[in-house]
């Protein structure tokens, strides 16, 4: 579904430029989840903003789908393609109700039964329908993000880039994403890239696991390995080894 | 420990186009030299009740409370002004979408700088160097180009960082942590609790920890309030959590994936439409003076 092969992106020009992602290079077949955890600042979303479009200074080979992307995106990229952003106000527009929100993309597709499937999608991220005409302010940080998750998963693509999807959410109202989530991909084939920095869930969810440090990707493992540590990189080890709650020692700092 | 902030029958109500909206309903509790964590799911007015003690609910939001005791200072009762002083100098919050806290169109170094000119008497370049110092402590691997930056260009976990070293500024007595290491990994999520902890265990501020990461708060607080539809439906000693009796508790625990042994299917909390007429739980707590 994907190929990304020797991929760097840069933001700003000039003594300002900074080199964000360094020779990244992964596959994800149909059907597959992958994850990329890895250091907070270390290229994750750049990634996925290269993949949708949003990020344009990148070098380097891209395929979705058997398709070779250029530097801009067509509509029927966007159609095989979604993202729900780290930051669930930035796919949020705020002055458009959560009705407005979820309907736009089916009128778009001239999709009939709008009233039933947004209430069902609403529903689907644990909802109630008194939500429809809510503003995004008037909601709570992770109805707010369940609102972007459920945006994206209405308009039907079958690639979904998910960065922190959860990050927002409680543990019951995780589950019932990650459940919906898992559903949807085994009954229409769907395939994801996610990004999360707990690891519980990225074991949960992936197949396949790309490990980032310093813009580069430093390790790439399978599930199994994640869960037993087998890891080759100090970071890699690091990282999986400090995910196992808070420890006061008495001689720190 | 003497209590540092009572809060007594706190309510924070919304008019919505439809209905009236209760995003807190009668809560109690206290705060003492210590870490208070504050766990719930999604919309169950977290975020609202660390807004509330600062004034900080926006219209057409109501709050009404018996009393919110500072020190002896009934905030409720306070001017604009007043409380203004008291959020700038003794009581800050991190918020949860930190990025939003920000002024977008200043750099994010100078805006740090300002706010340590505001509460300490120093030159601008003292301020950057100070500056330059907190973001490195809260692990930001290059400041110079950070401190030059604008919030858009920062990445989810350095946003909170940023926001994090700005709330630490005027030493707050007590800190309200929404949220504040959701968007970063573990590593570097453990260097900035330790940050926290030091605050607490050398200046006794007063920390609330407002979380959905179960094995964080148990980890890392003292107390913890569980919240459920507005109420406190639970409290218990930090270390005690996993021993809980409440179902809608025990159900938060059973939906937490693990690392080492995931299962096919994560079990689903079935929430009981009794819980939410419980009565609220009294949280708070009595301090001996010693
Ligand atoms: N628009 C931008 N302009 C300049 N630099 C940027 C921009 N967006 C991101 N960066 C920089 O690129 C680097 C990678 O950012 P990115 O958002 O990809 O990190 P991340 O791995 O997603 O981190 P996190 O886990 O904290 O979200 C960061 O150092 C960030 O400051
Ligand atoms: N302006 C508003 N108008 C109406 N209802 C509102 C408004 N702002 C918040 N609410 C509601 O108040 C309730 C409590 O919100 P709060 O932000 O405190 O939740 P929370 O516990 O912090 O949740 P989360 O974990 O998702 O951040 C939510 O159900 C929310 O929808
Ligand atoms: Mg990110
Ligand atoms: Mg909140």
């Amino acid at each position: 579904m994907l190929e990304a092969h020797n991929l760097h992106v840069w933001f700003g020009a000039g003594a300002d430029k900074f080199h964000a992602v360094k020779d990244a290079s992964f596959s994800i077949s149909q059907g597959e989840s992958f994850g990329l955890v890895g250091e907070s600042g270390s290229g994750k979303s750049t990634i996925l903003k290269a993949i949708i479009g949003l990020a344009e200074n990148w070098t380097g080979h891209l395929t979705v789908d058997g398709e070779t992307l250029g530097k801009k995106r067509n509509r029927n990229f966007y159609s095989k393609v979604q993202m729900v952003f780290q930051d669930p106000y930035a796919s949020l527009h705020p002055r458009h109700t959560v009705d407005r929100c979820l309907s736009e993309p089916l009128r778009m597709r001239k999709t009939s039964n709008i009233d039933a499937r947004i209430n069902q999608s609403l529903n689907d991220v644990g909802l109630d329908p008194t939500y429809r005409f809510r503003y995004p302010h008037q909601l709570s940080g992770g109805q707010r993000q369940r609102v972007a998750i459920a945006r994206t998963l209405i308009q039907d693509a079958k690639f979904l880039l998910l960065d922190e999807p959860t990050s927002a959410l409680d543990v019951s109202v995780q589950a019932e994403i990650l459940n919906l989530l898992n559903d949807l991909k085994r009954q229409k084939g769907l395939t994801y890239l996610l990004v999360s920095h707990d690891l519980a869930v990225v074991s949960h969810m992936c197949d396949r696991i790309a490990i980032m440090q310093a813009g580069k990707i430093v390790e790439t493992i399978d599930k199994q390995m994640l869960r037993t540590a087998t890891t080759e990189t100090d970071y890699a080890a690091a990282l999986i080894s400090a995910s196992h709650g808070f420890k006061r020692s008495t001689s720190q700092i | 420990m003497t209590a540092l902030l009572t809060v007594e029958d706190l309510w924070v109500r919304f008019q919505t186009r439809n209905r009236l909206v209760e995003a807190v309903r009668g809560i109690s509790f206290s705060v003492g030299r210590e870490r208070i964590g504050i766990v719930g799911e999604s919309g169950s007015g977290k975020s609202m009740t660390g807004r509330a003690i600062l004034g900080l609910v926006q219209h057409p939001g109501i709050v009404q409370a018996k009393r919110i005791d500072f020190k002896g200072r009934d905030l409720t009762s306070l001017s604009d002004r007043d409380l203004r002083a008291i959020r700038g100098q003794h009581i800050s919050m991190i918020m949860q979408d930190p990025k939003y806290s920000l002024n977008p169109v200043i750099k994010v170094g100078h805006q740090i700088a300002e706010s340590y000119r505001l509460h300490h008497k120093s030159s601008r370049t003292e301020a950057k160097i100070k500056t330059l110092e907190m973001l490195e402590e809260v692990q930001i691997p290059d400041p110079e180009r950070v401190f030059n930056t604008y919030p858009h260009e920062l990445s989810g976990g350095m946003g909170q960082r940023v926001m994090i070293a700005m709330m630490l500024i005027p030493n707050p007595e007590i800190l309200i942590a929404d949220e504040p290491t959701s968007a970063l990994d573990v590593t570097v999520q453990k260097r900035v609790l330790e940050i926290m902890d030091k605050l607490v265990r050398d200046r006794g501020m007063g920390l609330i920890f407002i979380s959905h990461d179960l094995n964080l708060v148990s980890s890392f607080c003292d107390r913890i309030l569980i919240m459920y539809a507005g109420r406190i439906i639970e409290t218990c000693l930090a270390k005690d959590l996993h021993n809980t009796s409440h179902p809608y508790t025990r159900g938060l625990l059973n939906s937490l994936p693990s690392l080492q042994n995931p299962s096919e299917k994560l079990p689903i909390l079935n929430r009981d439409p009794r819980w939410k007429e419980e009565p609220s739980v009294n949280a708070i707590r009595e301090y001996s003076n010693a």
